[in-house]
């Protein structure tokens, strides 16, 4: 009985440490959300001016560069998957994973053979675990991703984009270079702090995506801009020319991209973790009062023994010394 | 008098945006020069190139902007860099340090890039290679 009095009682005492620890990762990833959010929003001028250049000039130059056009018979995919470094984080990388297996599955499906790149340690484990081979990985900015992180993933990829512009029948082409013919992206969509989605989008041969209309035209309201003039396209002058400025503006655009996918997917994992991290302590603290509760019994019970063995041991002397 | 409305944004930030009588910067084709009522333009700018924006009342707003492109709508100027910083903001001993580590790692793109990258930010500074 004493005994398991004392394993409760450390029980109790490691559950309320692990609660500590729990209730700090939760309190860091709190603000970690709130910074990951405000980064989300401080990019959004940028990509919202990169997409309006692009529309004016998509709508002015003569669109067959190799990143807008469809590629016959594509052979072989690129896949980016965003997972995150550290755990903790309940199942947003189960759920990033199992979403890109579906992607996966789909691009064999219709006859492309998926090649992976993964940024996170946790998908690089995933996928070096099960003996699947990566391309490329990319580690140790999940939770706060830098423009020069985006920039270094996008260039592998439309390195290896372009370099599948010859290839022929699943061969290398005349560049000597095994390419890819598309480029997909999974990430974790931050919809709001209770829900985030993983979802899979392809990101060449790509399409120009207008980037929250609603927001865009809300705001111009708000600066009192009229937009009456909109319908008509205003025809540009370029310097240098339409060509060259497509040429150097669409990788930046995909790399614009990736790095806004990387800063939902650090802002989901933030909250993730954090909801983890909440369940975590609730339970632990569930925990900790069950044990208690135990042993609060467990000594109870171990009184009443003693008590019980007292007056036994007192009965058993007074009847003895009756019997003398 | 009319005025350009400026944007300048960077990809992690919006640096800076106002009301301008003229914006100067250079693009891979040359030294270019907005007024209100220019025709639209779109323009990639030259690396390690300096965007002086000039500020209604006659100050000077100077940026060192990379990776950028410029566009000049009815509505405006944007200019849109990967990085940019206002010269006030610039620490000059970082941009020499900057500088001198990058012309010492040899003459590879990147650290040829870094190099710009310091110049301009120099140049933005108005400070010389050396102190």
């Amino acid at each position: 009985m004493a005994a398991s009095l004392r394993a409760l009682r450390r029980r109790i005492r490691s559950t309320q440490s692990t609660k500590k620890i729990f209730s700090a990762q939760e309190l860091i990833a709190g603000a970690r959300i709130v910074r990951a959010q405000a980064r989300v929003e401080a990019s959004k001028p940028y990509a919202r001016e990169i997409t309006r250049v692009l529309s004016a000039l998509a709508s002015s130059a003569s669109l067959d560069h190799p990143l807008l056009t469809e590629r016959q018979n594509p052979k072989r995919a690129a896949v980016l998957v965003i997972t995150s470094d550290r755990g903790f984080a309940g199942s947003y990388n189960v759920n990033v994973l199992r979403r890109t297996e579906e992607l996966l599955s789909l691009l064999r499906q219709e006859g492309k053979e998926p090649v992976l790149y993964v940024v996170g340690r946790k998908g690089e484990t995933y996928y070096s675990f099960r003996d699947r081979e990566m391309a490329q990985t990319f580690t140790g900015f999940s939770e706060q991703p830098r423009y020069e992180d985006a920039q270094a993933v996008g260039s592998a990829l439309i390195d290896v984009f372009t370099a599948g512009i010859d290839d022929e029948d699943g061969g290398a082409g005349a560049d000597g270079v095994l390419g890819v013919d598309e480029l997909h992206i999974v990430f974790t969509e931050f919809r709001s702090l209770l829900s985030q989605v993983p979802v899979a989008k392809r990101m060449a041969p790509l399409e120009v995506e207008e980037v929250e209309e609603f927001d865009y035209e809300r705001e111009d309201r708000e600066h009192g801009v009229t937009t009456g003039d909109s319908g008509v396209p205003t025809s540009y002058e370029f310097e240098p020319s339409a060509e060259g400025l497509l040429d150097a503006l669409l990788p930046k655009y995909v790399t614009t991209r990736i790095y806004a996918a990387m800063l939902e997917a650090a802002a989901s994992e933030s909250a993730s973790r954090r909801r983890a991290m909440k369940s975590a302590s609730d339970n632990a603290e569930e925990l900790a009062k069950n044990l208690s509760r135990q042993a609060n019994q467990a000594r109870q019970a171990e009184i009443t023994q003693e008590i019980s063995e007292i007056v036994g041991g007192a009965d058993a002397l007074v009847s003895s010394n009756a019997g003398d | 008098m009319a005025t350009l409305q400026v944007e300048l944004v960077a990809v992690e930030r919006k640096i800076w945006s106002g009301e301008a009588e003229r914006v100067i910067a250079r693009t891979t084709e040359g030294e270019l020069g907005v007024l209100p009522g220019h025709a639209p333009l779109l323009g990639q700018l030259a690396d390690g190139g300096v965007v002086t924006i000039r500020v209604a009342g006659g100050e000077d707003v100077v940026v060192a902007a990379h990776g950028g492109f410029l566009s000049v709508s009815d509505k405006g100027v944007s200019i849109l860099a990967e990085t940019a910083e206002i010269s006030t903001e610039i620490d000059v001993e970082r941009a020499r340090e900057a500088l001198r580590r990058a012309e010492s790692e040899g003459d590879d793109p990147e650290s040829i890039a870094a190099a710009r990258r310091a110049q301009s930010r120099l140049q933005a500074a108005g400070a010389s290679a050396t102190a």
